[in-house]
């Protein structure tokens, strides 16, 4: 099997569904001739045609509402909002639009479109390269949201959701499009070629949306994790020598409940962990989730460990990541407890 | 697919010429220096809306002024003028490098485009408000603003005004009427008609003026703020910088192919200018001409300044990917530097030797700047802004959630 980073599965998924599908085709900002400025999309056009892989005037509203506008016609497309950042101008169309269009016509219209956005910190990109929104659309009726932590897994969760007849925003977390950063700032990453997540079939293959991933087994506290954060909590459980249950969500929308209650019944403890700031976080849902399945089962309170209520700092960036540190005291104190 | 005959056709634009090809410019065809009238700043919206369509220049390519629209400027603003382009240019090419030495994060430069902010600073009043975008850094130097501050600003050390909060570039400073950047693009352009709006309110005297690239046209913000400019009479200038590129997208993919930047104007019957972007004395003509019309209260001015992006569009791009190597040194308008040189030196009022001199000082100049802000810090994994900094100004009194999230994360 092929060794991919991050950015070649998602490349290949693509170039995957785009050979098998005619209706498959993606734009956006810089996605043409360029290939995207992540390179996600790269060699796309070459190969399939301007009108299948192509440029799209900056104005994210239009993208995500030409989209709509395709799906509806029966197309699948999958447009990149170049990052999650900035998203904004196209909320209402995802919103009012998209999610809601299979309800309010009674299943008449449907909306199988895909939208892909590098989201997350540590790349040093200041408040407009580094936010997390995924609670602004799992907060939505209607969309179903994924974030994927391997390059296995990506390109897998990228194929089912562009199968998935419903919208799907697809979440990509920067930090670890080319290596699997696990939270130390100033140690080396690892490339992804050192993972055994990077071997990646070269063609089809689906990982179903909404089933979680078991990424390690323990017995002493359940950590709940996504995207990069996934691999910043396999580093704290390593330094913390606590034998913690990891699990990585994938899909955040529909959630995995059955394997969380499982975990967490097992355990009786739970710390949960992101990178988007705390307040009406996905964390305050998980939380919720697990107190209300698993509250005869626990032996603590719940912990979250997450950026701070704030916008994303520039030159403070390591104060505001979850790093492991952070994550290590919030187990010891489920431990403690 | 199976094609039917006279079935529909999607058409996605191209560029004339991809890395490997030669420029091709053919297609653009330009009136000659002088050959524009120039209205009253009364005049109706809709008896300008040829100007959408020409092109507003003063200066030919030997750097003779000609026309109505040359404007009454004396030699030694213009030399002035000249001596902020090299030092824009002199400030970008050493930032530019600085980023590339790991002195910083980020960085993006003006060059080619430095006429536009610097005209423009010294046309407008200097308690005018600018928002701009983010290569308009030459109001800044125009204005006279501190050089280690913006260094300061750009290596976010312990001197940084915006305290490590923003990306390099992304300056702040009210007292110099420079609204703090955004990242998201065309969001300043309805904010600043806004300004306007409380200034004429207000019975002030001062107008607004906000500045956003071709691509960012396409943003909603951009259409809103054409409305309300338009609806209010708002006092702004709306400034497009037609550099022709948007990273890797040519100006195609925003609109170009079908009709000039300023046309967009037409429809929402705001005066349209469009001006010869490299030609210092255009810009300075033309915006003029607006503030002139905005102060009468007459309104606002869309100005579609047509220039080229001569550089890469952030140290995170590499536009030989995209675009020919040799394209900018091909664009038929020139550089604007030499070509107010020229026109400085045809006057009888610049010579090589002051040239080569004032170059040596925009060098050494921004070098001492460097020393001294590279002596305060430069950007590293520790930030020069205590964890404790991160919770202030979210609001003006901190709630206590964000206090006990403070004493979180200074406790360790
Ligand atoms: C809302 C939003 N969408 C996308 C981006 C990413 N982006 C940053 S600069 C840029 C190109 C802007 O081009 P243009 O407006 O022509 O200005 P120029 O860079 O040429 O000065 C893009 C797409 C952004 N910053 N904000």
């Amino acid at each position: 099997m092929p060794s991919m980073t991050m950015i070649q599965a998602l490349n290949s998924a693509l170039d995957v569904m785009m050979e098998r599908d005619q209706s498959v085709l993606t734009f956006g900002e810089d996605v043409g001739y360029f290939g995207g400025v992540f390179r996600v999309t790269e060699h796309l056009q070459k190969k399939y045609g301007a009108k299948r892989c192509f440029d799209a005037p900056i104005n994210e509203c239009g993208i995500a509402a030409t989209a709509i506008g395709m799906a509806v016609y029966g197309l699948r497309p999958v447009i990149e909002i170049q990052f999650a950042d900035y998203m904004y101008p196209a909320y209402d169309q995802l919103v009012s639009e998209a999610a809601r269009i299979r309800y309010r016509s009674a299943n008449d219209f449907t909306v199988p479109m895909t939208v892909r956005m590098p989201y997350g910190g540590g790349i040093r990109g200041g408040q407009t390269h580094s936010q997390s929104p995924e609670a602004l659309f799992t907060h939505v009726a209607g969309l179903k949201t994924v974030i994927p932590s391997t390059p296995y897994d990506a390109k897998g969760l990228l194929i089912s959701a562009i199968e998935d007849d419903d919208p799907v925003i697809f979440l990509e977390p920067k930090r670890i499009y080319n290596g699997p950063f696990d939270g130390w700032p100033d140690r080396q990453v690892a490339p992804w070629a050192k993972h055994p997540a990077s071997e990646t079939p070269a063609g089809y293959y689906k990982i179903a949306l909404g089933k979680a991933n078991i990424v390690r087994e323990g017995s002493a506290v359940t950590v709940l994790a996504y995207g990069t954060m996934v691999h910043v909590a396999l580093s704290a459980v390593q330094e913390s020598g606590i034998d913690a249950e990891v699990i990585d969500l994938r899909t955040l929308l529909p959630v995995d409940i059955d394997t969380i209650v499982a975990s967490v019944s097992k355990t009786g403890r739970c710390v949960i962990v992101h990178e988007a700031t705390r307040t009406s976080g996905y964390g305050a849902e998980l939380s919720a989730l697990v107190q209300e399945h698993c509250f005869y089962q626990l032996e603590a309170p719940i912990q979250r460990v997450t950026g701070y209520d704030t916008p994303y700092p520039h030159a403070q960036e390591w104060d505001y990541f979850p790093t492991p540190p952070r994550i290590m005291k919030a187990m010891r104190r489920v431990m403690e407890a | 697919m199976n094609r039917r005959t006279n079935a529909l056709d999607l058409h996605v634009p191209a560029p004339h010429a991809r890395p490997g090809d030669k420029p091709d410019f053919a297609g653009w065809t330009f009136p000659e220096p002088g050959d524009t009238p120039r209205p009253e700043i009364d005049a109706s919206a809709g008896d300008l809306r040829d100007y959408a369509y020409g092109l507003i220049r003063v200066l030919d390519l030997d750097g003779n002024a000609s026309g109505a629209w040359a404007p009454s400027i004396a030699a030694e603003t213009l030399r002035r003028g000249l001596k902020y382009m090299l030092l824009t240019r002199a400030f970008d090419d050493r930032m530019y490098r600085a980023q590339r030495q790991g002195k910083t994060s980020f960085y993006m430069q003006s060059f080619g485009e430095e006429a536009v902010s610097i005209a423009q600073a010294l046309a407008l009043n200097v308690d005018d408000m600018c928002f701009p975008s983010y290569r308009q850094q030459g109001i800044l130097i125009a204005r006279d603003y501190p050089l280690v501050t913006m260094m300061n600003q750009i290596y976010s050390n312990a001197h940084d005004p915006v305290k490590g909060r923003q990306l390099p570039v992304m300056y702040s400073s009210k007292k110099d009427g420079f609204f703090t950047i955004s990242g998201n693009l065309a969001t300043q352009v309805p904010q600043a008609v806004g300004w306007a709006m409380a200034s004429a309110y207000s019975g002030d005297m001062r107008i607004a003026s906000a500045w956003l690239g071709e691509g960012s046209t396409a943003e909603g913000d951009f259409h809103a703020a054409m409305t309300f400019a338009s609806v209010y009479k708002a006092p702004v200038i709306i400034n497009i910088v037609n550099n022709q590129w948007a990273i890797s997208s040519f100006q195609g993919i925003a609109g170009g192919e079908n009709t000039t930047f300023a046309a967009r104007g037409v429809g929402y019957g705001v005066p349209p200018l469009r001006v010869d972007g490299n030609d210092f004395l255009a810009v300075y003509a033309v915006t003029q001409w607006a503030a002139a019309r905005a102060r009468a209260n007459l309104g606002p001015t869309l100005i579609e300044h047509f220039t080229y992006r001569a550089g890469a569009h952030s140290t995170s791009d590499d536009p030989s990917r995209y675009r020919p190597a040799d394209e900018g040194r091909a664009w038929p308008l020139g550089d604007p530097i030499g070509r107010l040189h020229d026109h400085l030196v045809a006057m009888g009022e610049w010579s090589e030797v002051q040239h080569k001199q004032a170059q040596e000082e925009a060098l050494e100049t921004v070098r001492a700047a460097g020393r001294e802000a590279e002596k305060v810090g430069v950007l590293s994994v520790d930030s020069a802004h205590p964890p404790a900094s991160i919770f202030e100004d979210v609001y003006k009194e901190m709630p206590w959630h964000l206090q006990r999230q403070r004493d979180e994360a200074v406790g360790g």
